[in-house]
């Protein structure tokens, strides 16, 4: 870990009076009070009737209303069960998608010589900053004509996009991964006789592992969360995903539903909540290498 | 960082281990392996030609039609830069979502990154509870960009939020803000800022890249902790404040997510959250105006790339690379 392996000469301070490090600790302390109270708050929420959610600020209900869960979930014509599957379907495939893909490109770009290879990975490089919306309305309309949007299986406009390898991120992560595995792994597997089919088999896949990773957890949290592509591509209420179904609550102004929105938008950042409890050193170490956003 | 230490595609790793490349010359593709390579980036290919160069393309074209979805693509009627012409002459809304977003930009995007910025710098040394605060603080930015936060956000700030709670505790009478155009888009940037982890993260990590000699230095010298923050901490951060500046304003001009939920997909109250990609948005799903809403696409990509582009070309004037290479 960065922090204690920087830890000696960092504490420069031996003249610093001690009350210092008090002051840093209240006002951190502060800070966290600040940044977690709106989660606390949605929890507490969640489990509040209806003039509790407007009147009591604290975070503890005074009246406590698990039933929110079940009225939230049931809220709609479709049940959440429904909506958190096909969440999780197209997160989980998105991820396959991704980690299959942008490791095939990424061993090209690292590691195989090939003609253009330097004007296909400043194309790469250059739809890094490409920003997705705008081809949202061309890729509609290419879909669309297609017959995918609305079609038997809806997902697919989601879904073809992230088995070609198009989220540019993960395919840099992983080229400077690969830049980081020794040549000489490479060669050993050579003069045994493996070809750039066999060194990707035996040598780079295998130890790619922690790219992989980072690339599928970042993959999974970023399409549970996603809601712009969700919300263009899905327009069948049994197709919806968790964050297109939320919206819903939103459009039935009516107050009653305010209790079970809460307790759904509890449930639906559960995932995320779970993978940063298990992931979190992961997670916080990826974007540093990686200069991820988060 | 990722910006800074972009690959270069045409080095091989440290010196050749291949007596046979070095022999040959470097632009010898060995045999079978050129073929490999397009094997292996076929996908990505694919990818880059349907999903992102030919709608690129489409969408060139559609932004001179009047396409809506519902005539066929054969039958759309070329009308030259009339999309354009009416989108700088006479489209109030389109000029009010830029002022929108660039006034979000603007405001939220600094306040964003020196509030990671002053978290980063207290947190930048090590003791026991560092990386339980670094985790906490980073939450938020993976928690942020969800629906379900903009629900907690809007339910926050409305006029019987928790917010105006908190400050009837002091005898302040609130606001309705999430339905005060004057106040809407604010509530969003507080959103925005709220999320300070990701950046704050990557401070963290340049932080740790500072030598404490330039310290130890500076103190010999008699500076105080100050003038060591503008004269060591600054400029040795530098590249890590450009990479954070160009990330995070990318990705303030395409905040969509809030601006939706908030306004309930209108843009509302009064236009005040009409984002650029918003506006895009209805314009092209809920008017059908594909045609427009393209030439809106074109006009927005057009314009991130000129605002990267003044970012790298000023960026040589107060980015500062210790190791003195040209990048």
């Amino acid at each position: 870990m960065v922090a204690t392996a920087a830890a000696p000469p960092m504490a420069t301070g031996p003249q610093r009076p001690r009350h210092r490090s008090w002051i840093r600790l209240v006002v951190l302390l502060a800070i966290v009070a600040v940044v977690l109270y709106p989660l606390f708050w949605m929890i507490g929420a969640s489990v509040k009737s209806q003039e509790e959610i407007v009147n009591n600020i604290g975070l503890l209900p005074r009246n406590f209303t698990p039933g929110n869960y079940a009225d939230g979930w049931t809220n709609f014509d479709v049940s959440f069960a429904r909506f958190f599957l096909n969440s999780a379907m197209v997160s989980l495939l998105t991820l396959v998608g991704n980690a299959v893909s942008c490791l095939l490109a990424a061993y090209a770009f690292a590691r195989l010589k090939f003609r253009l290879r330097g004007l296909w990975f400043a194309v790469m490089i250059g739809t890094l900053l490409l920003p997705g919306h705008v081809l949202i309305v061309p890729q509609y309309i290419l879909f669309r004509t297609l017959g995918l949007v609305g079609g038997e299986w809806p997902y697919l406009p989601l879904l073809i996009p992230q088995f070609l390898a198009t989220e540019a991120f993960f395919v840099f992560l992983m080229v400077q991964f690969m830049r980081g595995i020794p040549r000489e792994l490479d060669e050993a597997a050579r003069i045994d006789g493996a070809n750039a089919f066999g060194i990707f088999r035996h040598v780079i896949l295998p130890l790619s592992r922690p790219a992989l990773v980072t690339t599928a957890i970042f993959s999974f949290i970023w399409t549970w969360n996603d809601f712009f592509r969700q919300l263009v591509f899905l327009s069948n209420l049994s197709d919806y995903t968790v964050p297109v179904a939320l919206t819903l609550f939103i459009d039935s102004t009516s107050q009653s539903a305010v209790g079970p929105m809460f307790a759904m938008a509890v449930l639906s950042l559960l995932p995320v909540f779970l993978f940063f409890v298990a992931f979190q050193r992961m997670l916080v170490e990826g974007i540093n290498t990686s200069g991820l956003k988060g | 960082m990722a910006l800074t230490t972009a690959p270069d595609p045409t080095r091989r790793g440290t010196g050749s281990v291949r007596p046979d490349a070095n022999r040959r010359g470097t632009g010898r593709i060995r045999h079978g392996e050129g073929l490999a390579g397009y094997v292996f980036l076929s996908p990505w290919l694919v990818g880059l030609m349907g999903i992102t160069a030919i709608p690129m393309l489409l969408s060139l074209y559609l932004s001179f039609t009047n396409y809506d979805i519902l005539t066929p693509l054969s039958e759309v009627e070329w009308i030259g830069l009339a999309n354009y012409e009416r989108m700088f002459t006479s489209d109030p809304s389109w000029w009010h979502s830029v002022r929108v977003t660039l006034s979000f930009a603007l405001i939220a995007v600094p306040l964003k990154l020196a509030a990671a910025l002053g978290v980063a710098l207290l947190l930048n040394r090590a003791w026991r509870g560092v990386g339980l605060f670094r985790g906490l603080f980073y939450l938020p930015s993976l928690l942020g960009g969800s629906v379900a936060l903009a629900i907690v956000w809007v339910n926050m700030f409305n006029r019987e939020g928790a917010f105006n709670s908190f400050l009837a505790l002091f005898g302040i009478q609130g606001k309705p803000w999430v339905n005060d155009p004057d106040w809407a888009l604010e509530t969003l940037m507080v959103l925005a800022i709220w999320q300070f982890g990701a950046p704050m993260v990557i401070f963290l990590a340049g932080l740790k890249q500072v030598p404490t000699e330039l310290y130890e230095a500076a103190s010999v010298d008699g500076a105080g902790r100050f003038r060591q923050f503008v004269n060591v901490t600054l400029p040795m951060l530098s590249p890590v404040i450009f990479f954070n500046l160009v990330l995070e304003t990318i990705n303030g001009f395409q905040g969509f997510t809030a601006a939706f939920v908030l306004s309930n997909g209108t843009g509302g109250p009064v236009d005040s959250t009409l984002m650029y990609t918003l506006n895009l948005y209805i314009t092209g799903f809920t008017d059908l105006e594909m045609g427009y809403a393209s030439a809106m696409a074109w006009v927005f990509l057009i314009a991130i790339a000129i605002i990267t582009a003044i970012f790298f070309s000023t960026g040589r004037f107060w980015v500062h690379y210790s190791d003195g290479e040209d990048r």
